[in-house]
């Protein structure tokens, strides 16, 4: 039976700005070796997010995950801690995921097909699946598109990204010294992060002295290969205002957006130029702030070139600026905009993007998980003391952006706010 | 199955037969003669071979000869190898080379880059001597590395006949 013509207003605002909110976030231990299914450690993890935001394993209705088929899916997690699903998928990705599916959990909820969504990547990256493509991934087979690149020993993600590294040196005179300033500052902003696998720190001189994996790269310009899993909970704002935690509202989402010629991307230039330059044109206009607003940056480190990179094509410096952005101080605890203030990748853990959205929640809600002293208030009073072993809270952030990279030709973005 | 199998450097290689551009691809270079796919509809050519033309959605191609020559666009030196069969070849050279055919087409941003290893005339991994001497800027001809009856995988060589530029560009650390 044909239904009735009506007039259908189906008119959604272009922006969903300040509409939706990361309601909670969950971990594991950084391990390098878990002894644990990633079963057992998406559960975990998951658990851990829904006792973070206050609400009960009923609340929940939707879940999305992340993996390279080095994980388990949504379905036995939910199972595990008896959440009855409305939706979920399992997706193919790994850096970049974060921001994407916490794009698509808006979408859901937007169309109606659930409420409240657990995203959570889980992952045995050290003792399982070598995300460094080590081990078995290293012995498999080549062929197909593979024969145009693991045939010529070039596979890992070093190796592939290397030519985008090395041409920005060529192209702009950025030094390894500079470059190296990302690894100097991430540590130090790890020796105040109790969770961080590697909480050592280090200097410019310790990075550019230590062997080369692939140049550009020492093996201190890498990140760290990490057991664990991570899990962010993102409801509507007006839900998420009656829960446990301090709002923290989703400004505007770019979800893996592209340079030219995905099927191999170094066909278009300048290949020193990475998706950040697209991706860039979605998230401000989107999030209605530019690079000016921010406060902190979560720009992903798989390697230090990577977080550089982002940084100068989103726009917090000037094209071929990244170089000294990234060593004058300004991405210091201390400094004008603090990057990865847990250490990301390159100290605190692996989980291809997730953590660096943990903790730009929890800074926004001004509860960095460090060391200060917890008051009567069951709140950590912060000290803004960065030394060794101190604080790692930033005063007064208002305001973050978190630049999720696949490769050089795929990234994904979000800015978040302090309700 | 069958298409092509090969062992290069104790590491397995598969062409299946259902792959029919890299066949064709790399049958070409199996007769040490390169070829790239030319679309039917626009002339333009193609790497690495691909289904649909990338400026023109047109499935119609043919396989055009395309001159191996070129210069070191960037690069990658592999010190710590991850794949078991580079590891007694380091320091390897992973070279991604401006063919001189259609650089800079269709727009200035865009040339032919095509991936191969540092290799000696002969098609053998360059010893660390030879990689010393290459960087961004060096002008290479290809050269061939016979994997199969019917697969050669295309390579790089310094091209000791071309004008070099005085210093190329390599990473100033050694």
């Amino acid at each position: 039976m044909p239904l009735p013509r009506q007039e259908v207003d189906a008119t959604t605002p272009k922006y969903l700005r300040d509409k939706y909110a990361i309601a909670g976030v969950g971990e594991t231990t950084y391990t390098r070796g878990s002894g644990r299914t990633t079963r057992a450690l998406g559960t975990w993890a998951v658990r851990n997010a829904i006792l973070d935001a206050g609400l009960k394993p009923s609340d929940i209705d939707g879940m999305l995950d992340y993996s390279g088929g080095d994980s388990t899916s949504a379905t036995f997690i939910a199972g595990d801690l008896g959440i009855r699903l409305n939706f979920y998928m399992d997706v193919v990705g790994g850096g970049s995921s974060t921001e994407a599916l916490i794009g698509i959990a808006i979408g859901l909820i937007e169309a109606g097909c659930c409420k409240t969504v657990a995203i959570f990547r889980s992952m045995n990256g050290f003792s399982q699946v070598r995300i460094g493509g080590t081990g078995a991934r290293s012995a498999a087979p080549v062929s197909g598109d593979m024969l145009h690149n693991r045939a010529y020993g070039w596979q890992s993600a070093g190796q592939s990204f290397a030519p985008t590294f090395m041409r920005h040196m060529y192209d702009y005179g950025t030094t390894p010294e500079q470059v190296a300033h990302v690894k100097m500052f991430h540590s130090r902003h790890a020796s105040n992060n109790p969770k961080a696998y590697y909480k050592k720190r280090f200097t410019v001189e310790d990075v550019v002295n230590s062997r080369f994996i692939c140049k550009p790269l020492h093996l201190l310009d890498c990140c760290v290969e990490t057991d664990n899993a991570t899990c962010v909970i993102v409801t509507s704002a007006e839900r998420a205002k009656d829960m446990k935690q301090p709002l923290v509202l989703i400004r505007g989402v770019v979800g893996r957006c592209n340079k030219p010629r995905l099927d191999m991307h170094y066909q278009h230039g300048p290949i020193s130029t990475v998706a950040g330059h697209y991706a860039k044109n979605i998230l401000w206009p989107n999030s209605g702030v530019g690079p000016e607003d921010v406060d902190i940056t979560g720009s992903y480190d798989a390697f230090t070139f990577t977080t550089m990179l982002q940084l100068e094509d989103y726009g917090f410096c000037k094209k071929g600026e990244g170089g000294r952005y990234v060593s004058d101080g300004t991405i210091g605890l201390g400094g004008r905009r603090p990057n990865n203030t847990s250490g990301g990748h390159l100290c605190e853990g692996y989980t291809h993007g997730m953590n660096m959205v943990i903790e730009n929640t929890r800074q926004l809600r001004h509860d960095a998980d460090d060391s200060c002293p917890v008051g009567p208030d069951g709140k950590r009073q912060h000290t803004y003391d960065y030394r060794e072993g101190g604080c790692r809270q930033v005063r007064n952030v208002e305001v973050s952006a978190n630049l999720g990279w696949a490769n050089p030709a795929t990234a994904s973005a979000m800015v978040m706010r302090r309700g | 199955m069958p298409g092509i199998q090969a062992q290069y450097l104790g590491m397995p290689l598969q062409l299946a037969e259902l792959d029919g551009e890299n066949l064709d691809y790399f049958k070409h270079c199996a007769a040490h003669d390169f070829h790239l796919q030319a679309c039917a509809q626009c002339g333009r050519l193609r790497y690495p071979p691909t289904t649909a033309c990338p400026w023109c959605m047109s499935l119609e191609s043919t396989w055009k000869k395309v001159e191996g020559k070129g210069a070191v666009h960037s690069y990658t030196e592999v010190h710590h190898a991850i794949q078991p069969a580079f590891r007694d070849h380091t320091p390897y050279m992973v070279l991604l080379v401006d063919l001189d055919t259609q650089k800079g087409e269709p727009t200035a941003d865009e040339a032919l880059r095509v991936i191969g290893n540092l290799c000696t005339p002969d098609g053998k991994l360059a010893p660390p001597d030879m990689v010393k001497r290459v960087g961004i800027g060096t002008r290479v001809r290809m050269v061939f590395t016979d994997v199969a009856d019917g697969m050669s995988l295309p390579q790089w060589t310094i091209d000791e006949t071309a004008t070099q530029p005085a210093t190329p560009w390599r990473y100033p650390q050694e």
